[in-house]
């Protein structure tokens, strides 16, 4: 919140002039008007909330709570949902392992439980590969970028606009570059090394790795950009001191580069593993998850279960499955990790 | 022992710079500058390739994918923006990112401020209704979403992507906002009812002026979503009439024009533009509003 706590200060002058101006004496409100001014005081709290939670109501809440009602309806979604059967949990019994009718759990588990897991499995690495392979690369760079050089200011811009771009720009041009008669194939062939024969993102196990590697092409910038905000904020004084005690830029950066850009690491952990588990536009684009779903997400698996196989029961229940992984991750996130951060937070009073 | 050294080159500036030079490394510059042009080749190197392939012909790429134009062919850029619904997607992308953005900053703004000034009974509440809106994503919600709105007649119109847009993004936009409405001194808003201004005049003719910072900070991230949202447009624009946007028009190019290599990166690249140039605009910005919203 620094940012626009300074910006918000920052009229704190201009303000304070206004207001002095005009006469700073403390009102007083009438007391006879006080039933008056209460019942005022309601309504234009109503027109300013008002709107606003309507919205939210109408567009977000109740489309949520109509998905978990609909999870629990064996639904043929080209159909009115009157004609839909209450099948209880039956959906989610089938995601997780087959259904609890054992005639039909092998051929359930073939058709449901099989692309959910695999579809969680996928999530889960995705987030374990931005823990241990984007996490590291990225603070290497923010601190290696972390000084004066020529052309900071450009290098922090380019290396952050692949965050901007949409998902699917992004996605379909690595389609074009990863070809398998594309440039990429070229290059690789051409340093003499052997290539994937089924193209790079079909190829049942370069397939994930690449997917991997276009959402880490698209994202990593957030993680260096956030790590250098924080790191502008770690006070030289300490890096100076550190270093005329002898200690070497490696242990400057471990000793205290990185432990003060703690907080900033987990809030970015956080919104990565959400954004993980929530993945949708990028794998929808590169071929809607792969044709063996080798990066389908648990989203890609619930559009495709809606849209293409018209199951409206079952893409709720994976729906609501979504959410319940996300709203478990962020529960205990914030309690486990950043509950310290929050705290020291507390008692600085900011 | 950090505490001495601190102080002593305090007190020792010719040290203290000797420091410096010492602190970012003897010749680690060159590593640092080293580090800065591959990560910057990697992150343009295939933008300039999608760039320049616009460029080629489907012949020339077959023949060399990794080979520069030569000649240089204008016909795919051309052939776009003078013959296909290029502009017209572009122009249907910014009706709805400026309407969702106007609508975000209005009634996030408005929602903010009673929760940031007025003591009332239920304001925590409502307010941890709103927070508890950055746990549910429009992924979620999609399908339920669409029969709302296809009950609403909204599917294939602008609406039924402006409206969901706004709801979705008002949570993040009350929990910049509230804050930074809750910084601004009491004092003003005292002046304001002595000069006879209402809570209302008050909002409009200080609130708004001064709140402006904050505005554009989650304007832009607004923008910016709604410029690049791909799930709610594939979903709610169905149908003949149905306006496209960008994105959509983007793979819509793409499953149509599936062997023309040339061309599809023509379009990719030129639907990439707007976004960069907002981006180089508002850098600052989406920047700050970023950074902002992880330490908020």
């Amino acid at each position: 919140m620094t940012a626009l706590e300074a910006s918000g200060t920052g009229k704190g002058p201009v303000a304070d002039a206004k207001a002095s101006a005009a006469g700073s004496t403390p009102v007083t409100p009438a007391q006879h008007n006080a039933r008056k001014d209460n019942r005022r005081k309601w309504i234009e709290i109503a027109i300013f909330v008002g709107p606003a939670l309507l919205m939210f109501l109408a567009f977000v809440v109740f489309p949520m709570v109509m998905a978990a009602r609909y999870s629990l309806y064996k639904w043929d979604s080209r159909q009115p949902f009157e004609l839909a059967e209450f099948i209880g949990l039956d959906n989610y019994t089938r995601a997780l392992f087959g259904g609890t009718d054992p005639e039909t759990q092998e051929i359930f588990w073939k058709a449901y439980a099989e692309p959910f897991w695999n579809a969680v499995g996928n999530n889960a690495q995705i987030i374990a590969l931005s823990m241990l392979v984007q996490l590291p690369i990225a603070m290497l760079i923010a601190l290696v970028l972390n000084r004066k050089f020529p052309g900071r200011s450009s290098v922090r811009l380019i290396i952050f606009a692949p965050y901007v771009l949409a998902e699917v720009t992004a996605g379909l041009m690595w389609l074009m570059l990863l070809d398998p008669r594309g440039p990429v194939t070229q290059m690789v062939q051409g340093l003499g090394l052997p290539t994937p024969p089924q193209g790079w993102l079909e190829d049942p196990t370069w397939g994930f790795w690449t997917f991997f590697f276009i959402v880490s092409w698209k994202y990593i910038g957030l993680a260096i950009i956030l790590f250098l905000a924080g790191l502008a904020g770690v006070p030289e004084e300490l890096q100076e001191a550190a270093s005329i005690d002898g200690a070497s830029w490696w242990q400057v950066q471990w000793r205290i580069n990185i432990p003060l850009i703690g907080p900033t690491v987990r809030v970015w952990a956080f919104l990565s593993i959400i954004g993980s588990i929530q993945l949708f536009d990028m794998a929808w684009v590169l071929n809607k998850g792969g044709s063996t779903n080798q990066y389908a997400t648990i989203a890609t698996l619930m559009v495709d279960t809606g849209t293409q196989r018209n199951d409206g029961g079952y893409a709720s229940a994976l729906a609501i499955i979504m959410f319940i992984f996300s709203m478990a991750a962020a529960l205990l996130y914030l309690t486990l990790v950043m509950r310290r951060d929050n705290a020291a937070r507390a008692r600085k009073g900011a | 022992m950090a505490t001495d050294t601190t102080t002593q080159s305090y007190r020792q500036p010719t040290k203290q710079s000797r420091t410096r030079t010492r602190l970012q490394g003897d010749s680690s510059i060159y590593v640092t500058i080293f580090v800065a042009l591959i990560a910057v080749g990697l992150t343009l190197g295939p933008i300039i390739y999608l760039a320049l392939g616009g460029f080629r012909s489907n012949g020339q790429l077959a023949a060399d994918p990794t080979g520069l134009p030569d000649p240089w062919v204008w016909q795919n850029y051309w052939n776009i923006l003078t013959q296909g619904n290029f502009w017209e997607y572009t122009l249907n992308s910014l009706i709805v990112a400026v309407a969702t953005t106007a609508g975000v900053v209005l009634f996030g703004t408005m929602a903010a401020y009673p929760l940031a000034r007025y003591a009332f009974k239920g304001r925590e509440g409502i307010f941890i209704i709103f927070t508890a809106g950055l746990m549910f994503p429009l992924t979620v919600a999609i399908f339920p979403l669409f029969l709302l709105l296809n009950d609403l007649g909204w599917v294939g119109g602008y609406w039924g992507l402006i409206v969901p847009q706004i709801a979705f993004a008002l949570p993040v936009t009350v929990i910049i906002m509230r804050p930074f409405l809750a910084a601004l001194p009491d004092e003003l808003e005292e002046a304001a009812f002595m000069d006879g201004l209402t809570r209302v005049g008050f909002f409009y003719r200080m609130v708004l002026p001064l709140a402006k910072p904050g505005m554009v900070t989650v304007g832009v991230l607004a923008f910016l979503g709604s410029w690049n949202a791909y799930l709610l447009p594939l979903v709610i624009l169905t149908g003949r009439e149905a306006p496209t946007t960008l994105p959509l028009g983007v793979t819509q190019f793409q499953g149509q024009n599936a062997a023309d290599f040339a061309g599809i990166m023509a379009y990719t690249f030129l639907a990439m533009i707007p976004a960069l140039v907002f981006f180089l605009m508002m850098e600052r910005r989406i920047v700050d509003g970023l950074s902002g919203a992880v330490k908020g």
